[in-house]
């Protein structure tokens, strides 16, 4: 068994990088483009300072609409963008495009409803002193919802590693690739709990890694 | 300094429209410390938020220094507001920021660069007292600290308003007191006119120059301090006077007693002058104190004295209308049996 291991280590080795680069461009995206989203979502709402209700229903429908496509369809609908946007349609980089447009409506819910907890007052306070919306979005809405924006950047992790296994069934690479072609194809018992094992580490330390963080920043 | 003019706030409600407050006039005058009283629900707080459009009235009139804040762009409201503070009850604190750090941000909104605001963020710190915890965070401090964060926040553009919204409403009475005083000194020194709200008369009598009683989102009564506390004209006036110069006498008291019991109100300039003892010594009369107290408001003192006063029914009619010649408020609470 041992042996099997250490036989299909290199490849083990890849697919981990390659789960990393997925996971890792999906999260960077949904910071870039979901977090703003999830800011613009939270300041368009009722009674706050850039009130519209327009903007929020439209930028919410688009939000929903993307959350409701279950992830292997999307993975499938968005194969002619990928391939215009990257130039091929399988490997690493080509799933971390279905990924990252999967990523930012979760993680910019996940930011809307962290800046929610935000007492409102403490915006109105800022109001009152006569901040610009934007230095309120900056100096206050941001850093009063670190802990939430770091927390939901660990839950869209971990959400992502699950759906990087389902882009390995299309070409993606990663480690959910490697378990599913030895494991479900061939019947490798040894490989697929490897990576089994392999996936629960990779969550355990990257929850850990994200509490011990947003425990940090709390200052509440 | 602030002039309100027929100022409405409604509000839409799923059941038609509740009217926050009602074409209310008022003006505050330059450096004095106005009150507004009210039970909760009366349009204290709402009026309070439109003097610095944290609540766009529905109609009327604003007007702060000479300007019509519903006049102003966006930016220029923002200019506006940064010469007026505000507090609130809830303190309102940047719980990820350092003390510091929550005050020098109404100095970032205003533009100050950073090198000019460390030295006015001690300044304000010093003067709130709380100079050795600009390093702290806001979950470490008691409510009184945070208030004082929060004035020190308020004052940090140099306002010519201080606007506070149940400011010692979440505080205990000890801590109530010392940001009272807080706030004397803040209008004292530097000269700052200061508009608060509050649901107790303990607060208006203590510091307020001027108030106005409000109910239904009316002011159903405004006027000096002194004034409305030696004579309310209003029947929730006088509930929320009682809150602080409570007389009730015990039932069985006032049976016991045979004479004539007179509730007597000392005003502040009469308060030295020997009525009593004069009226005692020209009338056949006794008296019993039953009950006595003296109110500092604003520093001037109103006594209120309740006795009872035996002989004989005419000399005690004599006697009653000798002191009511003296004294403005006498009132009969119990005719002689």
């Amino acid at each position: 068994m041992l042996d099997r291991i250490i036989e299909i280590l290199p490849e083990l080795n890849v697919a981990f990088y390659e789960t990393l680069i997925m996971v890792g461009i999906g999260l960077l995206v949904a910071l870039i483009i979901g977090l703003p989203v999830g800011i613009l979502l939270f300041v368009t709402e009722r009674g706050l300072f850039w009130q519209n209700r327009v903007a929020k229903t439209i930028l919410g429908v688009i939000v929903n609409l993307i959350r409701s496509i279950p992830f292997i369809i999307l993975l499938v609908f968005l194969l002619p963008f990928t391939d215009f946007l990257v130039g091929t349609t399988t490997g690493a980089i080509a799933a971390s495009v279905s990924l990252s447009v999967a990523a930012i409506p979760f993680y910019a819910r996940i930011v809307e409803s962290a800046a929610r907890e935000i007492d409102k007052g403490v915006i109105e306070a800022a109001i009152a002193v006569g901040a610009s919306p934007w230095l309120i979005i900056k100096d206050i809405i941001l850093p009063e919802t670190k802990p939430g924006l770091i927390s939901g950047l660990t839950i869209t992790a971990i959400s992502l590693i699950g759906y990087s296994a389902m882009a390995g069934t299309i070409g993606g690479g990663g480690i959910g690739d490697l378990a599913i072609r030895y494991g479900y194809y061939r019947y490798d018992d040894t490989v697929m709990f490897t990576t089994v094992i392999v996936l629960i580490v990779l969550v355990q330390f990257i929850q850990y890694l994200g509490d011990f963080i947003a425990k940090t920043v709390n200052k509440r | 300094m602030i002039v309100i003019k027929e100022l409405s706030k409604i509000y839409k409600a799923k059941t038609g429209h509740v009217i926050g407050v009602d074409k209310v006039n008022l003006e505050v005058h330059k450096g004095e410390i106005y009150g507004i009283v009210g039970y909760s629900g009366a349009g204290k707080s709402s009026l309070i938020r439109c003097m610095n459009i944290l609540e766009r009235p529905t109609s009327g009139k604003v007007i702060v220094d000479g300007v019509d804040l519903l006049r102003l762009s966006p930016k220029g409201l923002r200019k506006a507001r940064q010469s007026m503070g505000m507090i609130f009850q809830g303190f309102y604190l940047a719980s990820a920021k350092t003390v510091f750090d929550n005050v020098a941000f109404a100095l970032k909104a205003a533009g100050i660069p950073t090198e000019k605001r460390k030295k006015r963020v001690l300044e304000l710190l010093k003067l709130v007292g709380l100079a050795d915890k600009a390093e702290q965070y806001p979950a470490q401090l008691s409510g009184g600290q945070k208030q004082r964060v929060s004035i020190a926040r308020a004052l940090a553009n140099n306002p010519k308003v201080l606007l506070c919204d149940e400011a010692t409403s979440a505080l205990d009475p000890s801590t109530t007191k010392s940001i009272l005083a807080l706030l004397k000194k803040i209008n004292h020194e530097l000269g700052i006119t200061i508009v608060l709200i509050t649901h107790e008369m303990e607060v208006v009598k203590e510091i307020c120059d001027r108030c106005a009683v409000m109910q239904d989102g009316k002011i159903i009564e405004q006027g000096a301090t002194y004034e409305i506390f030696s004579n309310p004209k209003e029947d929730l006036t006088k509930q929320f006077i009682d809150t602080v110069l409570n007389f009730d006498l015990p039932k069985q008291l006032l049976e016991q007693c045979k004479g004539m019991i007179l509730q007597l109100q000392f005003r502040g300039d009469l308060a030295s002058d020997p009525i009593v003892s004069d009226m005692l010594q020209a009338h056949k009369v006794s008296a019993n104190i039953l009950h006595g107290k003296v109110e500092y408001i604003k520093e001037k003192p109103l006594g209120i004295f309740i006795m009872e006063l035996l002989g004989d029914l005419d000399e005690m009619e004599r006697a009653r209308r000798y002191v009511e010649e003296r004294l403005q408020q006498v009132e009969v609470i119990q005719h002689a049996r």
